[in-house]
């Protein structure tokens, strides 16, 4: 049901077959895909996937080499004009002025989008407020995570109808992460379409739909649920004592179509279906270690090694 | 207009909150007008010099005391063979020697044009003309005394004024050379370093993504830069004036019309060689190597551009510091109007124009 309701709701952005290269490296491979209003889009990816070429097309920044993108009816090539007023964009490095304290940034950022940080105070307060104690502090100062709440406020303080990240969550900590990830929710909330790419494929669960991207290409496409649920290959969480030659002995047994370290177990996948007291049996006898190996669900990481290592071969 | 008002605000706060830069940007032409004036200096004084007298006479007696007399030469020694002269000079003693022919008198008298040779140390090119040439003035002075003297007829008299510098002060050529190169440094190397590290650090896509029109990035990058660079101007024409009492003969007026034309000169070219490096050191190396150097050479500030080959010559056309160190020589120190410096108001007018149609055209509105 959702997904029909999703195909009625005219499409907010919309790509069709873009390409992209660069003299003889092909960043970008006929890439088509749609975003619906209010929507939180990941572009979930290795490094060099495309991902940032990608939201600089769309931006308006770059021009595609073929093919075609636009946001709410405006041409990214045609009406980049009109698209630079409504776009929101919050690039992958820290870019904002470093010996410009965090309030001038912010007046800054306002002031050259022809608006007032008084009049959409409202839209940034909630993560505002969080450094405003630090208003007069230089921006270059900051901590990681505060610089990056100083840019999403810089990237939203003129009402954009559309947000584009560029992996917001590279270089910041663990805590930062999360609560970058709740503001997101929390300006979906708001009707903002949301954009945001990050090479951390455990965040893709927290999109609502996500394009996984590898060299330039688009592989799939698909809420996170969905590609958990049609995870089909066996999976086994293995532990053993000797972690790393257990490792390496598992890739090694013939039944093995990946393992790879998973915190303290290994995940191992497996070209058929086994009991997992037999797989266990299996694979003491060949590594000689004592380990314990149960059958469990795929996460989504699991389901972006399988389709990384699939489209690798 | 509000937005950039807030640019112009931006770069403001870069500039002063970086007291470093800006320390070397005010104190630079302060001290670069007054270690040219005190050190660089074209006049010679109390250079030793030794003298080789064959003749012995009255006459070569008293051209000696003359030259001794005046406070360039002072005397090392007389000399009695001609094998001592190269030895004085591999000694490094003196400067230049003088050797006056034998029979000196006696062939004056008789009208057969005795000679005096000057040897000169020209391991050291402009020394040894200016020495020598200390030397011809006094002799010919000399000339003209006896000529006098000895009620003859006739004869020409030779009268050499050095107009407009009579005592050939240096200030005259390196005030309005610092301006040049400060105006050049400031304008086009702080410029071009400006807007590269806007690129660098990634606030330039941030600057294209937003509504502000490239134009008014370019102009509000550059507007705080035309003031620091007037005020660099002032600063030097000040100390100019009254530390090294340079006279500015011409129209005030005039002289800062053309002196702001040549900071939008070499903004524009700050502008350009912004839009072809990516990044603060390509500009800064750029700026150096291929602004400072060609105008310090070519501009006929410190090598006289006429004794250059013709090539360099040509070459020298294009720089647009030629053609303001021309104008700003003449409205300082001749005092001329707008009519005789037309020709090089209109070049330099002519090559702003063209690098500021090179920058918009070549001013990415994107990346890449």
């Amino acid at each position: 049901m959702l997904n029909e309701n999703q195909l009625m709701n005219k499409a907010f952005v919309n790509i069709n077959k873009v390409s992209k290269s660069y003299g003889e490296v092909q960043a970008l491979n006929d890439i088509n895909f749609s975003v619906d209003e209010s929507e939180l889009f990941g572009l979930i990816g290795p490094d060099g996937a495309g991902k940032t070429t990608l939201i600089r097309i769309l931006i308006t920044m770059l021009l595609p080499s073929s093919g075609s993108a636009s946001i709410n009816g405006m041409d990214v090539v045609k009406d980049f004009k009109k698209l630079r007023h409504l776009i929101g964009y919050m690039p992958g490095t820290f870019s904002l002025y470093e010996d410009l304290t965090v309030a001038e940034n912010l007046n800054f950022f306002a002031t050259i989008f022809n608006t007032t940080v008084k009049n959409n105070y409202h839209l940034i307060k909630d993560i505002y407020q969080q450094i405003e104690p630090f208003k007069d502090r230089r921006a270059g100062n900051l901590s990681g995570g505060m610089k990056q709440k100083l840019a999403l406020s810089c990237a939203l303080i003129h009402k954009p109808e559309i947000l584009f990240l560029d992996e917001p969550t590279t270089g910041i900590d663990a805590v930062s992460r999360v609560e970058l990830w709740d503001m997101l929710k929390e300006l979906k909330k708001q009707n903002l379409t949301i954009i945001v790419s990050t090479p951390y494929m455990d965040e893709a669960q927290l999109c609502d739909r996500v394009a996984f991207m590898q060299k330039g290409e688009v592989m799939e496409i698909n809420t996170p649920q969905q590609i958990v649920e049609d995870f089909d290959t066996p999976l086994y969480a293995v532990k053993g004592n000797n972690f790393y030659n257990l490792l390496l002995d598992l890739r090694k047994m013939e039944l093995t179509k990946t393992a790879f370290p998973f915190g303290d177990s290994i995940h191992l996948t497996t070209f058929e279906k086994y009991d997992s007291a037999i797989l266990n049996d299996l694979i003491m006898k060949f590594t000689g270690q004592r380990t314990h190996t149960e059958r469990i669900n795929a996460n989504i990481e699991d389901c972006f090694m399988e389709k990384m290592l699939r489209n690798e071969a | 207009m509000k937005a950039f008002g807030a640019f112009i605000r931006k770069e403001y706060y870069h500039i002063i909150r970086d007291p470093r830069s800006l320390l070397i940007l005010i104190g630079m032409p302060i001290v670069q007008v007054i270690l040219f004036g005190f050190a660089i200096t074209n006049e010679i004084v109390d250079a030793k010099i030794s003298i080789l007298d064959k003749s012995k006479d009255a006459v070569t007696q008293e051209i000696s005391n003359k030259i001794l007399s005046t406070k360039y030469f002072l005397l090392s020694e007389y000399l009695e063979d001609s094998k001592q002269i190269a030895q004085s000079f591999k000694k490094g003693e003196i400067k230049l020697a003088l050797v006056f022919e034998d029979g000196f008198a006696e062939k004056l008298h008789k009208n057969e044009n005795p000679s005096i040779q000057i040897i000169t140390d020209a391991t050291d090119p402009n020394t040894a003309a200016t020495l020598s040439n200390y030397i011809s003035r006094i002799l010919v002075d000399y000339q003209g005394q006896i000529a006098l003297n000895s009620f003859t007829p006739g004869g020409i008299k030779v009268v050499t004024r050095m107009e407009y510098n009579p005592q050939l002060k240096g200030v005259y050529l390196f005030v309005p050379g610092t301006i040049v190169i400060i105006l050049m440094l400031i304008s086009a190397m702080m410029t071009s370093i400006s807007i590269a590290r806007e690129k660098e650090k990634g606030t330039m896509e941030i600057l294209l993504v937003s509504p502000l029109k490239p134009f008014m990035i370019i102009v509000g990058k550059v507007i705080p830069y035309i003031f620091l660079s007037l005020t660099n101007a002032i600063t030097i024409l000040l100390l100019g004036v009254f530390v090294f009492g340079l006279p500015i003969r011409g129209n005030y007026f005039l002289l800062f019309f053309e002196i702001t034309l040549f900071i939008i000169t070499s903004l524009s070219l700050g502008i350009f060689i912004s839009t072809k490096v990516k990044t603060q050191q390509e500009a800064l190396l750029i700026s150096l190597m291929g602004l400072m150097l060609p105008t310090i050479i070519l501009s006929g500030f410190i090598y006289p551009l006429e004794s250059m080959p013709k090539l360099l010559q040509y070459a020298s056309d294009v720089i647009p510091a030629k053609w303001f160190l021309i104008m700003i020589r003449n409205i300082m120190i001749k005092g001329v109007d707008i009519r005789y410096i037309l020709n090089e108001t209109l070049i330099l007018l002519g090559m702003t124009v063209l690098l500021m149609m090179l920058s918009i055209k070549s001013f990415k509105i994107r990346l890449e």
